[in-house]
């Protein structure tokens, strides 16, 4: 039996009619067409399907959509402001933040509310901070980087260099 | 520092220009093949054996046809009608794509269901009855070889045991004397784990039958689609789907690294279900059936020995390896090559005696093999020569960096003929493990470990000086199912001097799209801005064999370069007619022609390509196109040195890596950004089996690590911060001096943290342990040992 439901989508209000085990990520993915946002385990270990929810990084594929209900859903697509790339968005590309692109929504969405949080986080509380994400091809280094990066223009600071670092 | 002959504004070889390619992918615009959706598409899901071993005695489907939305239910028994039940394997051999009657390993497909949502799909297999008779299933790969085990592939007329095959390659009887007579013998057990790449996105398709015109496109996660688009030929040819009928889409990949070359069940039926129904089918793995039954890699049972003298001098090696298939041989290597490039074992040394053999052997358990970020089991040669290297260094009471040193190749001995019959083309591996030396401050460490030791901390340095072996590869030697493994590409420069070029390749995070850019804008000095880079679309891309083993810069990369000379040839005589002067007095810099001597008397490119269309010479051919097929002439051999700085708690074995220096050498960089980003990530992924991956089986075969909740992919918190560097010893063959990287540091990896763990339990007699070295086995091995 379906259930109406209503979710504001990257600032957009929804109103659609899910079967109650519906999960979110498939809401954004099959019945919104977002497909930004990826699915990358079964047992939400991955975290390529993190959106946030009311503000709170959520793995997607572990919240129904009727969960969602009355809530205010922001994905890869929402990030940026018009032709305005959201800070994180600028870092990953200038820091080689990724490579295949596949967790980068996911990771990308966790670090947005890591730096909502604490805009200014040493490396240690970002590579526990972003933990339940997984990367399996940039080795996180780049990642880190661009997530002080975005913490850098996020403050308004000085923006760090982006040139690739040699020993 | 890097020298570049182009400005930041034509950004060739040398420049880290950021990737063309991220703009989507950081918008949510990326576009992979779960992001498809055709009309009228249905959804694929798959009934999976709970045994790995079990005669099927009964499929019942009534059930499951009953759910809302399924549309069918495929068994083996179905697609045997049209003789699509079984398929080959790229190592010629054949593997079921639904059983009939057997099922030969745990998560083996069985059955599919067809429903018109995903969601319906998955009901459908649950409601799948599938009556099994469960046998005892042969796990263990010596066991297999027991005469009395039952031989598993009773398909195969004749065949008495599970054995697959035997290779060799050395000299036996000189090795044999060799090791008779030598002051020095080590020897060690070493098993390199069953793992999993474990990319990201899982494998997946959507299969579109086109009944009216009796053609089908395949969009689907692989890394090879012009092959698979012959292979799929080959085995659906009989039914009238012969290859100008079929297209493959390679759509964004996920992450690849091996595990997107074979050819998996799941794609083979949904093509059968869509060229049966006349509908788009769709199948995406979940990460647990992707872990379970897709690309396995490695699971090498290596007897591993070194010969040498007492004052550390290598004279010989000897290598025993015992190769666990699971029930086909799946893997993916070049058809000669059953043990793929393992004989590059002999490593960075000068000794002229190895003698290696390997059988294959079949058990219950996921057929496979896959060359996972590697050059077809070289990661496997690799952590065999460089642990038995430290091995040997301990028992001579030698430092191991002292040890290597005096063993390298001199780089003037190259090019070099190894005892396994590879020549490589270049290396400075002094130089390289100096650098690491230097930048780790390698004698500071080695005086800290000493002062540690007295105290009884346990610090440990390990050192990995491999030789890599990638860029397959020459057509005399390398054929994947008859197919030269050459690659290609085909530059077209439009009117205005902006161009399209299309590759064999296939990237899966590689940053093809920047650097085949930065490579033409290099030779043509076009802006690589205005240079647009496609692949993976096989009825628009020039034929070739795909991204694996590190082949894309070796091959493609240099087909590239070579179709770009065409174009600068062609473009020379061109300018000649515009500047009615001889090409020979014509010279060149990036991006203009010019008159010796007479530098304002020039044509740029963009002015020289607008004249092909527009003012070309008469009798020249119009337009401003190339096309290339790149047969190398041997591989390229990247090498480096890294060193790992390990510290192990006495009280609880955790293991703490606290520095790890790598310093590659891949020839001519064309983007240090993106070489440098490739090196972090193999790391990781070097990190991964050597502390924490291996899929673990039971003695009923069941696997009990197949999530992601028990498998460990290191995440930002297992893997460190890695100081990475290179020195440049350029190919000498390659037409841009360029050797390949991404598969380096997942090879050096693992044996220099391993090596590093040893290092630190040296003080208590343990001369090896197997990877992945996790506390417990730590603790495990000094119990045996006595020491605790």
């Amino acid at each position: 039996m379906e259930k109406q439901i209503t979710v504001t989508i990257n600032g957009e209000a929804k109103t659609l009619n899910v079967e109650p085990r519906l999960l979110l990520v498939h809401l954004i993915r099959e019945n919104l067409n977002m497909t930004g946002t990826h699915i990358g385990c079964d047992t939400s270990s991955c975290g390529a399907c993190t959106v946030l929810m009311d503000g709170k990084a959520v793995k997607s594929c572990t919240v129904l959509a009727v969960q969602a209900d009355g809530k205010s859903v922001t994905t890869v697509e929402g990030l940026a402001t018009g032709n305005n790339l959201h800070p994180i968005q600028e870092a990953f590309k200038e820091n080689h933040a990724l490579h295949c692109g596949f967790c980068t929504p996911g990771m990308m969405m966790r670090a947005v509310e890591l730096l909502d949080k604490n805009n200014n986080p040493t490396e240690e509380e970002i590579r526990w901070g972003i933990s339940g994400n997984l990367c399996r091809c940039t080795g996180y280094n780049n990642i880190v980087r661009a997530i002080q990066y975005a913490g850098a223009k996020m403050r308004g600071d000085k923006l760090p260099s982006t040139d690739p670092v040699f020993v | 520092m890097i020298q570049c002959k182009t400005s930041k504004e034509i950004s060739g070889m040398g420049h880290s220009m950021k990737r063309k390619e991220d703009a989507r992918f950081i918008q949510g615009k990326g576009h992979y093949v779960d992001d498809i959706k055709l009309d009228g598409m249905l959804y694929m899901d798959i009934v999976r054996s709970p045994y790995a071993y079990a005669k099927i005695k009964n499929i019942n489907i009534e059930k499951a046809m009953k759910v809302p939305g399924v549309v069918a239910v495929v068994t083996g028994k179905d697609l045997e009608k049209y003789n699509l039940h079984w398929m080959p394997t790229l190592m010629s051999d054949t593997q079921m794509v639904l059983p009939t009657d057997t099922v030969m390993y745990q998560a083996q497909e069985v059955a599919a269901v067809i429903a018109t949502s995903r969601y319906a799909a998955a009901d459908g297999v649950e409601a799948v009855e599938v009556d099994y008779d469960v046998m005892k299933p042969v796990v263990d790969p010596f066991k297999a070889l027991d005469p009395k085990a039952p031989v598993l592939r009773t398909d195969k007329p004749g065949k008495k045991d599970n054995h697959i095959w035997h290779w060799e390659v050395g000299d036996k009887k000189k090795t044999e004397e060799v090791f008779k007579k030598a002051d020095v013998v080590v020897k060690e057990k070493m098993y390199i784990p069953r793992i999993h790449v474990a990319s990201i996105e899982t494998c997946g398709c959507v299969a579109d039958y086109d009944k009216v015109n009796n053609h089908l496109t395949m969009y689907m996660t692989t890394q090879a689609p012009h092959a698979i688009r012959t292979v799929i030929a080959l085995v659906a040819g009989h039914v009238g789907l012969t290859e100008e009928k079929i297209r493959v889409i390679s759509p964004d990949i996920g992450g690849g690294f091996g595990g997107k070359v074979p050819v998996y069940p799941g794609y083979v039926i949904a093509i059968a279900v869509s060229f049966l129904v006349g509908k788009p089918v769709k199948w995406i793995e979940d990460r647990s059936e992707n872990l379970q039954a897709d690309s396995f890699a490695r699971d090498y049972h290596m007897e591993v020995e070194m010969a040498g003298t007492k004052d550390g001098k290598i004279l010989a090696t000897r290598f025993k390896v015992v190769a666990d298939h699971g029930y086909a041989d799946a893997q993916a290597a070049p058809s000669k090559f059953p043990t793929g490039l393992f004989s590059i074992a002999t490593g960075s040394y000068d000794y002229d005696t190895t003698y290696m053999e390997a059988d294959a052997i079949y058990t219950n358990k996921p057929p496979g093999g896959v060359a996972y970020r590697c050059s077809f089991r070289v990661t496997e040669a690799v952590h065999a020569i460089e642990r038995i290297t430290d091995r040997y260094a301990l028992e001579v009471k030698m430092d191991p960096a002292e040890l290597r040193m005096k063993n390298f190749i001199k780089k003037e001995q190259f090019p070099w003929k190894s005892p396994a019959g590879w020549t490589y083309d270049s290396g400075d591996y002094h130089q390289a493990l100096k650098k690491a030396m230097d930048v780790v401050g390698y004698e500071a460490l080695r005086k800290e470990q000493a002062e540690k030791r007295k105290k009884g901390e346990l610090m440990g340095i390990g050192i990995s000086s491999f030789t890599e072996i990638v860029g397959a590869g020459p057509s005399r030697d390398f054929d994947i199912l008859g197919i030269k493994m050459f690659d290609s590409a085909e530059i077209r420069v439009h009117p205005t001097g902006k161009a399209i070029a299309r590759f064999g390749t296939k990237s899966q995070g590689q940053g093809h799209e920047t650097t085949y850019a930065q490579i033409i804008a290099e030779e043509l000095g076009i802006p690589a801005e205005n240079i647009q880079v496609e692949e993976g679309d096989t009825d628009t891309a020039p034929y070739g064999l795909g991204t694996y083993a590190s082949r894309s810069t070796p091959t493609a990369g240099a087909a590239a370069a070579i179709a770009a000379r065409k174009l600068r040839d062609k473009a020379r005589k061109i300018a000649a007619y515009l500047l009615e002067v001889s090409e020979e007095d014509l010279e060149w810099e990036p991006g203009v022609f010019f008159v010796k001597g007479v530098p304002e008397k020039k044509k740029t490119i963009q002015e020289i390509v607008f004249a092909a269309y527009t003012n070309h010479p008469q009798g020249m051919e119009a337009g401003f196109e190339a096309t290339h097929y790149y047969d190398p002439p041997n591989l390229t051999f990247p090498f480096g040195s890294y060193i790992c700085v390990v510290d192990i708690d006495k009280e609880t074995y955790e293991i703490k890596v606290r520095r790890f220096v790598a310093i590659d050498d891949c020839g001519n960089i064309i983007n240090p950004m993106i070489v440098q980003g490739q090196v972090h990530g193999g790391l990781t992924q070097g990190i991964a089996p050597a502390m924490y991956e291996e899929f673990i089986y039971d003695e009923d075969g069941n696997i009990l690590n197949g999530t992601f909740m028990d498998y460990l992919v290191p995440t930002a918190v297992e893997s460190p911060s890695w100081e990475t560097g290179h020195t440049i010893t350029p190919s000498p063959h390659h037409p841009i001096g360029a050797k390949g990287v991404g598969e380096s540091p997942t090879v050096g990896a693992p044996p220099a943290i391993a090596n590093a763990i040893v290092d630190a339990l040296a003080p208590l007699g343990i001369t090896h342990l197997d990877i992945p070295i996790t506390p417990y086995k730590i603790w495990k091995a000094l119990k045996e040992k006595g020491k605790i």
